[in-house]
């Protein structure tokens, strides 16, 4: 029986975030009061962030199943087969809360996090892609942010040696307060060297690897610690911030992989959230077995640490292993080799039970099962608000604009300017497989050993989400497909960031529900299954919720490296054409928000299949060799792809609207030259390829590639409206739109 | 012809540069902890981060076990290649004159950039011609090249400078558009830009790199001959 | 015995990391702050205080670009 001195109280696991009736649960799965162990590490693995009590139901609700699906949810990471033998592991994972502290630390020890993720599986990662929001960059907090965001990806990712090949960022008024940091990694692992996390074997030792345990991000927990140490300022002087080391993790990463290729491990699993606790726990919950570990065997970087705050320091740079007895001194040889430190700490058992001692006294005992997999899940309640839940922002642009001031406005606007200042801080080299650099084209593009290539993207537009979370979320699903489609990949499989409010909030719960509904009939449609994901909830600044944010991440597949396209038009004489099922609207649009419009409720309906038909065929031409150039409409829409295009491939443009791409609305002009919506393309090749296109899908000619100036004319009836900007003011409204928050 | 890689524990480009070194011969990788250099016939110190660099570029991995054979080997002749960290290495190490510092817009930059060949004979560009322009990606912090006043008027002199950034390439701040140096006795050379990173079109968006690698093959084949 | 070593850049090199903080200040208000430098502060204990030099020289600094100033602290200060 554990030491029950000082028993904390209800009063206790209200701090750490439990609700009263679930402390009684805890006390009833103990039969008895916990501990201040056991307390700290309920608190945690019964926390939304390891438990999913809010969105698990939901979760529940997503495909998960495909012909290339290898691991799906539930490991560290998911992997899909890319053929010639190997897997693409992959999974996007959120740091919004520290970065919104220490937005450097915050958004390092993110990046360090999911990097971790792919090498617990056996992956080498290969890349890394981030999507960030803050709020508009006029403001001197997301400047800050921003920056520290950045040059904190930027530290983690280029010092370790996985190039950071795409990303996006967006800002909005609802991120001000509580900005997000979204990073995405991929690693690639033969088959047979997949491991996953499952402890077993009992007489099997645990084994912890990397850097030693501090009261790093004890955070919360800490007031379980004021009974015993007895002074206020002792709790001050606990950090909350992780800080990250790249130099470290590397070191783990090459240690792992070594171990793994000397077939040294029976699992792996890195330490992320709550430590020791969750991994632990979870491997053993997994296995279906107990584990027993001794926090006295612990590496400490600081003495005098108790046992609760060794169970759940969030010091990074960590891994932990399960290893047959035989095999730990070849495990300690490695560990040497890289300079990395590691302890056996535990045994697999076969009691059920997670057993908790500081040298041999035991001071926590909980069944596995009751930690893991007996947290309560709750029913969302779900209504649809009312009332508008966020407000319009300042006009910017007058609603009288002339077309060409609306485009350059659009062009240089914080949302949709060039990222270079952003993808020059990264490195997106290294590892030598980066055939498309950031804004080369709609995908990031990463060459395989076998020829073959892997495209990824990442996406999500909160603003169209917040209008409708259904079609918004479609929405989402389908650019990243179609980024996909315009290097000439097939999507193979899913990962997502869930980012919303409270949803013990009826509204946001809706927003969630709705959201997840779209997903997942977005990834049915697209035979794109979900691999792996996160939830991140309570994402709220005093003025609100965030906008909705389910950050889609995608990888897709093509059989030939060589073959895949740009963004930008290559060949003065190419004909331009719309391809897709394309109808532009200004809801929700970018034009709508500069002109400080509200959002509107709901989206047009959006037909996924023949959306899907679209990309099948764009895909299919690039891969063919047909298309100069292909790029998808997105933000700013038909005008500001086509200016995206002139202003890649340095030539100009000649294109006509014939009306009936708006007909008969009182923004008709507008519409047709800055609407948003699913579905269309803008792609430039010959004439007979393109003529070749038009049997399989809508197709509409618009113009001419070539000369110095981006020339549009909308035909409406009678009147003719006309845009006529140069190369130059292109260019400069594009490239000097975020340069100046950098300078 | 046989390169050796150096392979530190935070090294990030060594196994790229092994690869590049293949398009013009045999190349493995030297573990840092290693003094046996294994048979190469010219050495590359790579890109990445060494021993972490929290102290200063370079400064740690010069006195590591292989980076003592280096300096043997390249004291009695042998060919040293030193890209990116490997340059900062090269030069905390002494074998090359001067040093790398902050760049001056203090952040991590990452950049296609066009080199100017000042010498094309010398070990590393006698594949290219003087005066021609290679187009090879740089990505560092650490990369504003320093050499006082004395010691650039001794490498004009001699011959040191071998490649210069074109103009509006030097965004690290370079004195005298300095990109690549080479030691008096011509056989060793750093540069912060990447020129494994060039050496397929499809990846790397030129191959120009690759003569920096082909000159190494061919100035050790003519020793050998 | 406790020592303190000084690392700053060389007078007349470029210090870009002293020009911005030179730059930032008046923005926020703080005036007549000028000549700028952003240096390095090594702590450490050592048994033979002679060898600071000496590591300096080797491995804390490096006198091509920076100069370093070596301070002996009491025991405990």
């Amino acid at each position: 029986m554990p030491e029950t001195a000082t028993l904390p109280t209800v009063d206790d696991a209200l701090a750490l975030g439990l609700t009263r009736d679930e402390y009684e649960l805890v006390c009833d799965k103990q039969g008895r009061p916990p501990n201040q162990v056991e307390l700290a590490m309920y608190s945690l693995l019964w926390s939304e962030h390891c438990a999913y009590k809010h969105s698990r139901k939901l979760l529940r609700t997503l495909p998960t199943d495909g012909p290339h699906v290898v691991m799906g949810p539930g490991e560290n990471a998911g992997a899909v087969d890319v053929g010639g033998g190997l897997v693409c592991a992959f999974k996007v994972e959120s740091h919004n809360h520290p970065s919104a502290v220490e937005p450097f630390q915050g958004a390092a020890t993110g990046v360090g996090g999911i990097l971790r993720d792919i090498f617990a599986i056996g992956a080498r990662p290969i890349a890394v892609l981030d999507s960030l929001r803050f709020g508009e960059p006029s403001g001197a907090r997301a400047r800050y942010l921003l920056d520290g965001a950045v040059s904190g990806i930027a530290h983690y990712g280029n010092s370790i040696g996985v190039p950071t090949v795409g990303g996006e960022v967006y800002f909005e008024a609802p991120y001000e307060q509580n900005c997000l940091v979204n990073a995405m990694a991929l690693g690639l692992a033969t088959r047979e060297r997949l491991v996953r996390s499952a402890a077993t074997g009992p007489g099997n030792l645990i084994v912890l690897f990397g850097a030693s345990t501090g009261r790093d991000g004890i955070g919360g927990a800490s007031v379980l610690a004021s009974a015993e140490l007895g002074g206020d300022g002792e709790q001050d002087r606990r950090p909350t911030v992780q800080v990250g080391d790249p130099f470290e993790e590397k070191k783990l990463l090459e240690c792992s992989l070594e171990l793994l290729d000397r077939r040294l491990l029976v699992s792996l699993q890195d330490l992320g959230a709550a430590g020791l606790t969750s991994s632990a726990s979870e491997m053993a919950s997994k296995g279906e077995v107990g584990i027993d570990l001794d926090v006295a065997r612990v590496p400490l970087r600081e003495p005098g640490m108790e046992p609760f705050e060794i169970m759940v320091s969030e010091s990074q740079e960590r891994m932990l292993c399960v290893v047959e007895p035989q095999n730990v001194e070849e495990v300690m040889g490695v560990c040497e080799k890289w300079e990395v430190g590691g302890a056996a700490i535990g045994t697999v058992t076969d009691s059920g039970r997670m057993r908790v001692l500081r040298d041999g006294e035991l001071v926590g005992d909980m069944p596995v099962r009751a930690l893991v997999d007996e947290c309560p899940l709750y029913d969302l309640r779900p209504e649809k608000p009312a009332e508008a839940l966020y407000r319009p922002g300042l006009a910017t642009v007058a609603p009288d604009a002339s077309a060409g001031e609306a485009l350059l406005a659009l062009l240089s606007c914080a949302n949709l300017a060039s990222r270079r200042p952003l993808f020059e801080r990264y490195d997106s080299i290294v590892q030598s497989r980066t055939v498309r650099r950031p804004q080369e084209a709609d995908a990031a593009v990463l060459a395989l050993p076998d020829g073959s290539a892997l495209a990824v993207s990442i996406d999500c537009n909160g603003r169209r989400v917040a209008a409708d979370p259904y079609r918004g979320t479609i929405a989402a699903v389908l650019e990243c497909a179609a980024n996909l489609a315009c290097v000439g990949a097939e999507p193979l499989g899913t990962t997502n960031n869930l980012n919303f409010g409270n949803p013990e909030k009826p509204h946001i719960a809706w927003q969630l529900s709705e959201s997840v509904r779209g997903l997942g009939e977005a990834c049915r449609a697209l035979d794109a299954p979900i691999v792996g994901g996160n939830v991140s909830l309570y994402n709220e600044g005093a003025t609100g919720p965030i906008y909705p944010t389910p950050v889609i991440g995608m990888v897709g597949r093509m059989p030939d490296a060589r073959d895949c396209a740009q963004l930008g038009f290559a060949r003065a004489g190419d004909e331009i054409a719309l391809v897709g099922p394309f109808t532009p609207s200004l809801a929700a649009s970018e034009l709508s928000k500069l002109r400080g419009e509200p959002l509107p409720d709901g989206l047009p309906e959006i037909d996924l299949a023949a959306a899907a038909a679209a990309h099948a065929v764009v895909r299919d031409a690039v891969r063919d060799g047909e298309l100069s150039s292909a790029h998808d409409i997105a933000e700013g829409g038909l005008a500001v792809a086509l200016a995206e295009c002139c202003v890649a491939g340095g030539l100009g443009a000649t294109v006509e609207l014939a009306q009936g791409d708006a007909p008969g609305e009182a923004d008709a002009v507008a519409t047709a030259l800055f609407g948003e919506g699913s579905g269309g393309f803008v792609v430039s090749g010959a004439p007979e390829a393109l003529s070749g296109l038009s049997a399989f899908v809508s197709l509409r000619r618009l113009g001419t590639v070539g000369g110095e100036r981006l020339a549009i004319e909308v035909v409406d009836g009678a009147r003719r409206t006309a845009l006529e900007l140069t190369l130059v003011d292109l260019s400069a409204a594009y490239s000097e739109g975020l340069a100046e928050f950098f300078a | 012809m046989k390169f050796g890689v150096l392979q530190f524990p935070g090294s990030c480009d060594e196994v790229d540069a092994v690869e590049a070194a293949r398009n013009v011969g045999d190349a493995e990788l030297i573990w840092h902890r290693d003094r046996d250099l294994r048979g190469a016939e010219a050495i590359i110190v790579p890109g990445g981060f060494s021993y972490g660099d929290y102290l200063r570029a370079g400064a740690i991995a010069r006195f590591s076990p292989a980076m003592e054979s280096v300096i043997a080997f390249a004291r009695d002749g042998g060919l040293v290649l030193g890209i990116c960290n490997g340059f900062q290495v090269l030069c905390e190490a002494h074998l090359l004159p001067g040093a790398l510092l902050p760049n001056v817009n203090l952040r991590f930059t990452s950049r296609q950039v066009e080199l100017d060949v000042v010498r094309g004979d010398t070990a590393f560009t006698r594949a290219c011609a003087a005066g021609q322009r290679l187009s090879i990606p740089a990505k560092h912090s650490w990369g504003r090249y320093y050499a006082d006043e004395a010691t650039r008027r001794a490498m004009d002199e001699s011959g040191q400078v071998v490649l210069r950034y074109a103009p509006g390439h030097n965004f690290n701040g370079s004195v005298d558009d300095i990109a690549a140096v080479r030691n008096d006795a011509g056989n060793v050379f750093g540069l912060m830009p990447h020129p494994e990173h060039a050496v397929d079109e499809l990846i790397g968006g030129s191959a120009d790199g690759l003569s920096i690698f082909e000159s190494m093959r061919l100035a050790v084949e003519g020793t050998h001959a | 015995m406790r020592a303190r070593v000084l690392i700053r850049p060389k007078a007349g090199i470029l210090d870009p990391q002293g020009v911005a903080v030179e730059r930032a200040l008046p923005a926020l208000g703080f005036a007549g702050a000028s000549n700028v430098h952003v240096g390095r502060l090594v702590e450490l204990d050592v048994d033979d205080a002679a060898q600071l030099r000496p590591m300096c020289e080797k491995l804390l600094a490096n006198p091509l670009v920076e100069d370093y100033e070596v301070q002996l602290l009491d025991d405990g200060g």
